[in-house]
């Protein structure tokens, strides 16, 4: 046998069918299942997609006033209430004609938020960024100097507040879950100890509970004539209630990481600290992207706790507006509404974020 | 030629309680050696060479390379660590930094290397093993013989006085196996010190100095590469050297 081998010249990829047809075939009609099923959901979008638009568009009331938004009830929605109470929803019980500060403010700490979110920002001198425009922020919210009016924690409320909290919660926490994750694999049994115990307790009571201690035991055990503000103090709560749910997950992205890849780095020299920095943390945390993004998203709506030590975030600044008012009592529906579009839309936004990082963080990946 | 550089006296190491897997090891290693160990799996061979970098902790004996003893001092550990490279069976590349990162990292963050200064020794490095043109790929993104020499690059850069090699050749195909030999060769002919954990009998002959033996923890047989071959002394030897180059 004298066999030559001649390979075959690579050919293109037959055409897939294209075309509006073929893709309702393929992904709607592709089997007689799937086909009753689209039937099906196009029948109950028809029952019900006009009722809804008629409700919330058509027959809605949008100018604020009482007496129209009762004669529509029932037909169609009150958007009245949101022109009526807007600002109120909003701001909470921050005073009504300084609310420019925290406007100001929230749109500072959006601005930095975004801007920590892009590579040209991933920078050392972030950091000092966010220590300056935090400072600035909190300075515009408090006044007392610059001859602006002191407006004590207490009256802070709405948009700002739940920003406020989340973000430095958020911030705060992501550190610590980091130092507690490699705590629990420490050779060291004290500290594994320690971070194993931090962890099984705050998983073990609701955040309610421990924002409940924040604010009304942790002043009892403390000495006369001390204080700590308790927006402090319910920041501190949350942060420490995140980052131990946040350490879990990055513990698990810490047990993917292979030993050998460990190993290299110690036999190239590198120290503890530098392996964690250089080697396992990136691959880890990189990992775990879902499990975190989805913990910051439970943080930001587990905010809205607070109102039951009576710090008025945008939930409570809802209940706030509208049970102290008759006329508008009854439109809570619509109220509610408008802050689940706000709340979604920030919810949203990190869901996406969220894939973009991790097509950024796959790229070495990609063969 | 004749001056030490490791020395293992009577060295012992235990996993738990009960497994004693390095029993009584007298070693020594001169500058510029080239040594090839084998042995059957689970012999003690890669925890040896393990323990000259102190990835794994003897507990009886000592150990000193290049005039440094192998304790609980981490530092004397991380000193001995920027002496020796170790290349591993399974690669071990950093696979979220690109080919010219993985060099880099030790000598810009162990070795203090300014980046451009580092850059440029590694591309040096990656001439040596003839994969200059992948440095901005990633690990992934490469066969199973360039990772490995990669890998070599990698351990190269920090100039280390030794190379240790963990069966670098046992996780490839059999046609990227001459690939990586041909770089461990030509880097051997260079006169560094090698320690190497391998199979490849064709390399022990082409450039061992000295090929050791090891069963059940224990240094059974050292020999030049044609004795150990040719002169097999225990029946031990005789027997391992009949399987493996028997068919």
């Amino acid at each position: 046998m004298n066999a030559v081998f001649t390979p075959v010249a690579a050919r293109p990829a037959p055409h897939s069918t294209r075309g509006p047809l073929a893709w309702l075939r393929r992904n709607l009609f592709s089997n007689w299942q799937s086909g009753a099923f689209t039937l099906a959901l196009l029948v109950l979008a028809v029952m019900y997609v006009p009722g809804m638009l008629h409700w919330a568009i058509f027959a809605s009331v949008t100018a604020a006033d009482a007496d129209a938004c009762q004669a529509a009830r029932g037909i169609g929605a009150c958007w009245g209430v949101v022109t009526e109470k807007h600002r109120l929803i909003i701001f909470g019980r921050y005073p009504f004609d300084q609310q420019w500060r925290p406007l100001v403010a929230t749109v500072l700490m959006m601005a930095l938020l975004m801007a920590s979110c892009t590579r040209p920002f991933w920078r050392p001198w972030l950091a000092a960024l966010w220590v300056v425009v935090l400072a600035a922020a909190f300075t515009l919210m408090s006044g007392g100097v610059l001859g602006l009016n002191k407006v004590t924690t207490d009256q802070w409320g709405g948009l700002p507040l739940t920003i406020m909290l989340s973000s430095l919660s958020i911030v705060m926490a992501f550190p610590i879950a980091v130092l507690v994750a490699m705590g629990r694999r420490s050779q060291m049994p004290a500290i594994r100890t320690f971070c194993t115990i931090y962890v099984e307790l705050i998983r073990g009571v609701p955040l309610i509970s421990v924002l409940f201690m924040a604010s009304f035991m942790f002043p009892l055990f403390m000495p006369q004539g001390f204080s700590i503000d308790v927006l402090v103090r319910v920041l501190a709560g949350i942060t420490l209630f995140a980052a131990a749910y946040l350490a879990e997950i990055v513990r698990g992205g810490l047990q993917a990481i292979p030993k050998g890849q460990v190993e290299a780095a110690q036999s190239l020299g590198l120290s503890y600290w530098k392996t964690q920095r250089k080697i396992v943390l990136p691959q880890a945390l990189a990992l775990v992207v879902p499990g975190i993004v989805n913990s910051f998203i439970s943080i930001f709506k587990d905010t809205s706790l607070v109102t039951i030590v009576s710090l008025y975030e945008l939930t409570g600044a809802l209940g706030l507006a509208l049970n102290s008012d008759a006329n508008w009592r009854p439109f809570k529906v619509e109220g509610y509404l408008f802050i689940t579009a706000i709340y979604f839309v920030f919810c949203f936004a990190m869901s996406r974020y969220s894939l973009w990082i991790e097509k950024q963080l796959n790229r070495s990946k990609n063969r | 030629m004749s001056e030490p550089i490791i020395t293992f006296s009577k060295v012992n190491k235990w996993y738990g309680n009960s497994f004693h897997v390095l029993r009584d090891i007298d070693l020594t290693v001169t500058r510029g050696e080239r040594i090839v160990i084998c042995g059957p799996s689970g012999s003690g061979k890669s925890t040896l060479i393990r323990c000259i970098n102190g990835l794994e902790e003897h507990q009886e004996g000592s150990i000193v390379v290049d005039g440094t003893e192998i304790s609980d001092d981490i530092r004397a550990i991380e000193k001995v660590r920027r002496e020796v490279g170790m290349v591993f069976q399974q690669f071990n590349l950093f696979p979220h930094l690109t080919v010219l990162e993985n060099l880099t990292l030790a000598p810009m963050w162990v070795g203090k290397t300014p980046k451009a200064e580092a850059e440029k020794r590694a591309m040096l490095q990656l001439e040596r093993v003839k994969i200059a043109e992948q440095a901005h790929k990633y690990p992934l993104q490469l066969s199973g013989g360039q990772q490995q020499r990669v890998a070599i690059a990698r351990a190269l850069c920090l100039t280390p006085k030794v190379m240790l090699f963990d069966e670098p050749t046992s996780a490839l195909d059999p046609e990227m196996i001459k690939e990586v030999l041909d770089v461990m060769i030509e880097l051997a002919n260079q006169g560094i010190t090698m320690i190497c954990v391998t199979h490849e009998m064709g390399f022990a002959k082409a450039v061992a100095d000295r090929v050791i033996f090891m069963d059940q923890g224990q240094i059974v047989e050292q020999n030049k590469p044609h004795e150990f071959f040719n002169n097999p002394q225990s029946e031990r030897t005789k027997d391992f050297l009949s399987k493996i180059l028997g068919h």
